[in-house]
């Protein structure tokens, strides 16, 4: 599921390199000088204003605070490469090319909170990036670049596993459920440790911070979110590309960089529990601030490119469909809700003679669904539900009325699904 | 003896992991607790005044009557 696919990066070199050859830790300390920098590093992370590019997007230095605070001698940083999203490239990407400017990040956070261990987790269906990380492990060792204890473990690659409780559990418990918590935000533990929980590219960004300065990070991007971020854009264009772009830029210079559809008819942004985006909105800012008030996030970088001719109704019910499937099927409003919304979306792709109700139902499940789980997946999935249902009023308009768009048809797709093929199995160990 | 004055608003709380929907607090609290077509608790975001005896009281009894007891009581403080 997570091999080699066809994925190209153009990049704007910060994080990435511009050539796809990994490197070396010798060739990544001529590529990354050191500058002096003139605070203290936690100074320096408050400064530079980064952001988690997960997808909640919580401000880092904050979260490392907390940590800081906490008390206890054994804590362990936890960087988080399980990229869950099908459409996501980003991490993967990150890890083969430049693994030791996301292991340096992971050393500065270990020594901002006081961790003695660092844990990089990689999808288990990964496992040549696992070796990958872990020779590059081995070399920092040899070169006597180590400063913390560190390892890669391998959790079952599901959407769900990604998430931070469930690979907290996973880390103690070999389980990836995610866990409900009655109060946030919560310190996770792994049996009696706090654990501080990166996103990789985070990790790639304190890393880089912790080289160059805030300053440097901050002449990039919007004054809100500074910085680059990576995208994975993949739908209606040649090749799934992971691009590097500083926050701000105007999507459609993303497409144009990207080679894509450049009159597409909406754009998935943030990932499958993110949302749509009219394609009267492509001079938008790639940039959080921007994107809130036409209701969308960069989430986790996804961008999807849907063509005019594709149905919009068909690409969110297969989405939804494969969440559905995905989830931990622990809380009863996820289990149960996902796959009615996903039957109601079938109903109205196909536009038969209970679309209208179809219609009528899925509105009221979403409000039903929402908020009930112990994790945001069925969130996620709502708010996606939901953006379509706006973003496409009138396909679906069309649709519910019994009259199908002729793309819902067609046997081209833009939003990749891996296949079910563990439809109906609970395989969580 | 002092006289504990009750203050502040209880919310009826569901860990929806523990929740495997046998609707008994449905049964016990119908005016907190609804039920949706999949039969798992929909149980109302209003706060309930502390002061609220019977409203209280029907909560405690949802939450005793949960066989996977997956309800709490949680009380917030505030002005």
């Amino acid at each position: 599921m997570t091999g080699n696919r066809d994925v190209t990066m153009t990049t704007m070199p910060r994080l990435l390199t511009g050539h796809n050859a990994p490197l070396t830790l010798s060739e990544y300390e001529s590529t990354f000088p050191v500058i002096a920098r003139a605070g203290s590093l936690l100074g320096e992370l408050d400064a530079s204003g980064l952001t988690g590019r997960g997808g909640a997007g919580f401000p880092t230095a904050q979260k490392v605070r907390l940590l800081k605070a906490h008390r206890g001698h054994h804590k362990i940083v936890v960087v988080n490469a399980m990229e869950g999203e099908p459409a996501s490239r980003k991490d993967v990407s990150l890890l083969r090319v430049n693994p030791h400017l996301v292991l340096d990040g992971a050393e500065v956070l270990a020594s901002l909170i006081g961790a003695n261990e660092i844990i990089v987790c990689i999808a288990r269906e990964n496992e040549r990036l696992a070796g990958h990380v872990r020779d590059a492990l081995a070399e920092r060792v040899r070169q006597r670049r180590r400063t913390v204890r560190s390892s890669v473990q391998t959790p079952p690659g599901r959407y769900v596993a990604g998430e931070e409780t469930a690979l907290v559990h996973w880390l103690s418990n070999r389980e990836t459920l995610p866990q409900y918590r009655a109060k946030r935000p919560h310190v996770a533990r792994v049996r009696d440790r706090a654990v501080l929980v990166d996103n990789a590219e985070t990790c790639a960004h304190v890393g880089l911070i912790a080289r160059a300065g805030a300053e440097s990070f901050r002449s990039l991007g919007t004054d809100a979110s500074p910085g680059t971020a990576l995208v994975s854009i993949s739908g209606a264009l040649d090749r799934s590309q992971v691009l590097e772009i500083a926050l701000g830029t105007p999507l459609r210079q993303i497409l144009a960089v990207a080679g894509a559809d450049p009159d597409p008819q909406a754009l998935l942004l943030g990932g499958y529990g993110g949302s749509w985006l009219d394609a009267t909105h492509l001079d938008t800012p790639y940039a959080n601030e921007a994107l809130a008030p036409v209701g969308a996030t960069t989430g986790a970088g996804v961008i999807v490119v849907l063509a005019r001719e594709g149905c919009a109704v068909a690409e969110t019910e297969r989405v939804v469909r494969w969440m559905a499937n995905e989830s931990a099927r622990q809380c009863g409003p996820c289990a149960f809700g996902l796959p009615s919304l996903a039957e109601d979306l079938t109903l109205l792709r196909r536009g038969a003679n209970d679309a209208a109700h179809a219609l009528e139902r899925l509105t009221s499940r979403c409000g039903v669904i929402e908020g009930r789980g112990a994790c945001h997946h069925p969130d996620g999935v709502v708010r996606f539900v939901r953006s379509a249902l706006g973003v496409f009023r009138d396909d679906v308009a069309d649709h519910a009325s019994g009259r199908p768009c002729i793309g819902s048809g067609s046997a081209r797709h833009y939003a990749t699904v891996p296949r079910l093929d563990h439809e109906g199995e609970l395989t969580w160990q | 003896m002092a006289v504990r004055r009750r203050s502040g608003v209880i919310f009826l709380r569901v860990d929806p992991v523990l929740c495997d929907g046998f609707g008994h607090c449905h049964e016990l609290a119908p005016e907190l607790v609804a039920i949706d077509e999949w039969g798992y608790p929909v149980i109302t975001t209003e706060p309930i005044a502390l002061a609220n005896d019977a409203a209280l009281a029907s909560a405690r009894l949802a939450v005793r009557g949960c066989p996977r007891q997956a309800l709490r009581i949680e009380r917030v403080n505030e002005r």
